[in-house]
């Protein structure tokens, strides 16, 4: 297992490298380039667009993005932690938009994705889970129908529409909750945090109906897959109760694979929610990369791609390990 | 008595001979299946058949003072709860802010949308059954190809596409025209980032099959390369390659909403059903149905092929067959 996970993890290193170079190359036929500023002389113009690398051939470009997002970022964080002063003078990726260092905006953006996101994916977790294993327990039964049909219209109805259905519902005729999520809001008293949750109930519900359909489908499927198998009647025959049978044998087999699918889907809490941030105007990391692709903000679009290729990879990794040490009869080696 | 017994037998017996035969009294069975593939023929009839008996021009816009006359009109059943609302039978769904006669625009829109839904899945599939096929057969290319293929899943898609859309708009745009360079596009793009799964069953399942003896039977005989996999493989990996056909439907038809949504995808005078909504959300709370409208027709579309998927991969399925 060991070795596998070493092997695994250096491969990831030439897999990453690879990615990279793509969405490099696809955005090096980008014709963007950064705006000068209208007063700006067109002299000091080009000296300042050479100076942020606009036309510099992609074998320069490449890997001084890569040496600046590899190196510098990394220790620039570690200066961060520990008050230390490595990086100083050593240029950063620069977003065109802001001329600030693009990892400085992304982790100003980044709680507000990861508060709405994952509560949205933990809520639907605690759903999905004992519906998915009562559903495949009554099997055909009314519970099972109503549930599977919800599941199915979770997973039809598309963000876009069911966001903006819920905003018209609750808060344009009820008025129970805002439509714009405030990320200005210190939550220091009761008031703030009731505000808070009231700003955060809507976004969570529409990303949690998508995501509690996915799951509670595959616990579902896993589940009546493991409630016919040999162990079970021959749990059922040696007089173990109902409940001990179902919660603790094949529960606990039929979450091997639901647990590897909620692994695969953590990428998604960092990047995959731009819709439902765009309808609610969560300015979270989703957002940022909408607002960075129109206004042709090059390095910034670059980083998160690149970031969320990262977390891609890296969950994959996590999935396939946790999928190991899970299932006994699995080993890699 | 004991005659009518045997015809009876004799008669579903014939019934169920044909494998496809059997599959179709399967997915018969499946009710929530039917309903779908009921609704989504539906759908399609009227969106293709529907202009032929509503002739109203969806993109015609009146002249300047008609224009203010005949625009926002809202659809005639809000005349029963509001009896000052502005109605009329010439506009059955109302109008839009030029005046555009909304049931004409949303039949127009379901056209491309169920259009770019069609015609993706079938680049996915055509795609995804090629990566899987070859390199479930060939055992040299079989690790190149599924190195690519996890290296597309790795790829962050959405946003990729998102940029893609802006690369290429315009010089598509120049060699097919504005709606046929934004079709090719957006059909393109969501084509070739959504065949991987269908690889990587296809191939399992060719790898599966390669071991039988029926292969082998054929292989003894002398049969080619390419007959191998067009009349013994292929026809074997048809029904997983059925199920994520409709399932890709689905798939391409949210895919296409969402990049309209996001604002990078058909242009207004051609609108697809996510265009159209996106539209309308800015005025939303006055004119509710301009959103609802196009938001229920793509997801009854899209729930009415997921059940559709589920009916089929229900019936194709030896285990649950029968039951």
């Amino acid at each position: 297992m060991l070795t596998f996970t070493i092997r695994r993890l250096i491969l990831a290193v030439p897999t990453l490298l690879f990615i990279s170079l793509v969405i490099f190359l696809i955005l090096e036929l980008s014709p963007a380039e950064p705006v000068c500023p209208l007063t700006m002389p067109s002299d000091v113009c080009a000296s300042w667009k050479a100076a942020m690398g606009v036309g510099q051939p992609i074998y320069i470009s490449f890997p001084k993005w890569l040496y600046q997002f590899m190196v510098v970022e990394p220790l620039v964080l570690v200066d961060y932690m520990f008050g230390t002063s490595i990086t100083d003078g050593q240029f950063r990726v620069m977003s065109w938009q802001t001329r600030s260092p693009v990892m400085d905006i992304v982790a100003q953006r980044i709680p507000q994705t990861l508060w709405v996101v994952g509560t949205a994916y933990v809520v639907a977790i605690l759903i999905a889970i004992p519906v998915g294993v009562y559903s495949a327990y009554k099997q055909y039964s009314i519970f099972d129908n109503i549930g599977t049909f919800i599941t199915m219209v979770g997973f039809s109805v598309p963000p876009f529409f069911s966001g903006v259905l819920v905003i018209v519902i609750f808060s344009v005729y009820l008025g129970w909750f805002p439509s714009i999520y405030d990320t200005t809001l210190v939550v220091n008293d009761w008031a703030s945090f009731k505000k808070q949750l009231l700003q955060m109930v809507m976004p969570v519900m529409v990303l949690a109906l998508q995501i509690t359909s996915q799951i509670s489908r595959f616990m579902r499927a896993s589940m009546l897959d493991n409630l016919n198998q040999d162990y079970v009647r021959t749990a059922r025959a040696k007089g173990l109760g109902e409940k001990t049978v179902v919660l603790v044998h094949v529960l606990r087999n039929s979450m091997i694979p639901v647990v590897t699918v909620i692994a695969l889907g953590i990428p998604n809490i960092f990047g995959g929610a731009i819709i439902t941030e765009v309808v609610f105007k969560v300015n979270g990391i989703g957002q940022l990369l909408i607002t960075a692709i129109q206004a042709n903000d090059l390095p910034m679009v670059q980083t998160l791609a690149f970031v969320f290729a990262v977390l891609i990879v890296l969950f994959n990794l996590i999935a396939d390990i946790l999928y190991g040490i899970l299932d006994p009869r699995i080993r890699y080696d | 008595m004991t005659e009518q017994t045997v015809d009876r037998l004799a008669g579903s017996e014939g019934a169920s001979r044909s494998q496809w035969g059997d599959v179709w009294h399967q997915f018969k069975r499946h009710r929530g299946a039917l309903i779908g593939a009921i609704t989504f023929l539906a759908i399609i009839a009227a969106v293709y058949l529907g202009p032929l008996v509503w002739t109203t021009d969806p993109q015609y816009v009146p002249p300047t003072v008609e224009m203010i006359k005949a625009r926002d009109f809202r659809p005639i059943y809000v005349a029963l709860v509001d009896s000052t609302a502005k109605t009329s039978w010439a506009h059955p769904l109302g109008t839009d802010n030029l005046a555009r006669d909304q049931l004409a625009r949303l039949m127009s829109g379901g056209q491309i949308s169920i259009a770019v839904g069609l015609a993706a899945m079938i680049v996915s599939i055509v795609v995804g059954t090629f990566v899987g096929v070859v390199a479930g057969y060939s055992r040299m290319l079989d690790g190149p190809l599924m190195r690519f293929t996890d290296l597309m899943l790795s790829l962050p898609l959405l946003p990729l596409s998102l940029v893609a859309v802006l690369l290429f708009r315009e010089s598509l745009a120049a060699r097919f025209g504005p709606e046929g360079g934004i079709f090719v596009l957006i059909v393109g793009l969501v084509g070739f980032t959504s065949w991987m799964q269908t690889a990587r069953i296809v191939r399992g399942d060719v790898l599966a099959l390669k071991e039988r003896e029926f292969v082998l039977a054929a292989r003894s005989i002398g049969t080619k390369d390419s007959k191998m996999i067009t009349r013994h493989i292929l026809p074997n990996v048809m029904s997983p390659i059925m199920v994520s056909a409709t399932l890709g439907i689905a798939a391409a038809i949210i895919t296409e909403s969402a990049l309209s949504f996001l604002g990078l995808g058909f242009p207004p005078d051609f609108p697809t059903w996510g265009k159209l909504l996106s539209d309308s959300v800015d005025r939303m709370v006055l004119y509710p149905e301009r959103v609802i409208w196009p938001g229920a027709l793509i997801s009854v579309t899209v729930l009415a092929v997921n059940y559709m998927g589920d009916g089929i991969r229900d019936a194709l399925d030896p285990r649950i067959r029968g039951r």
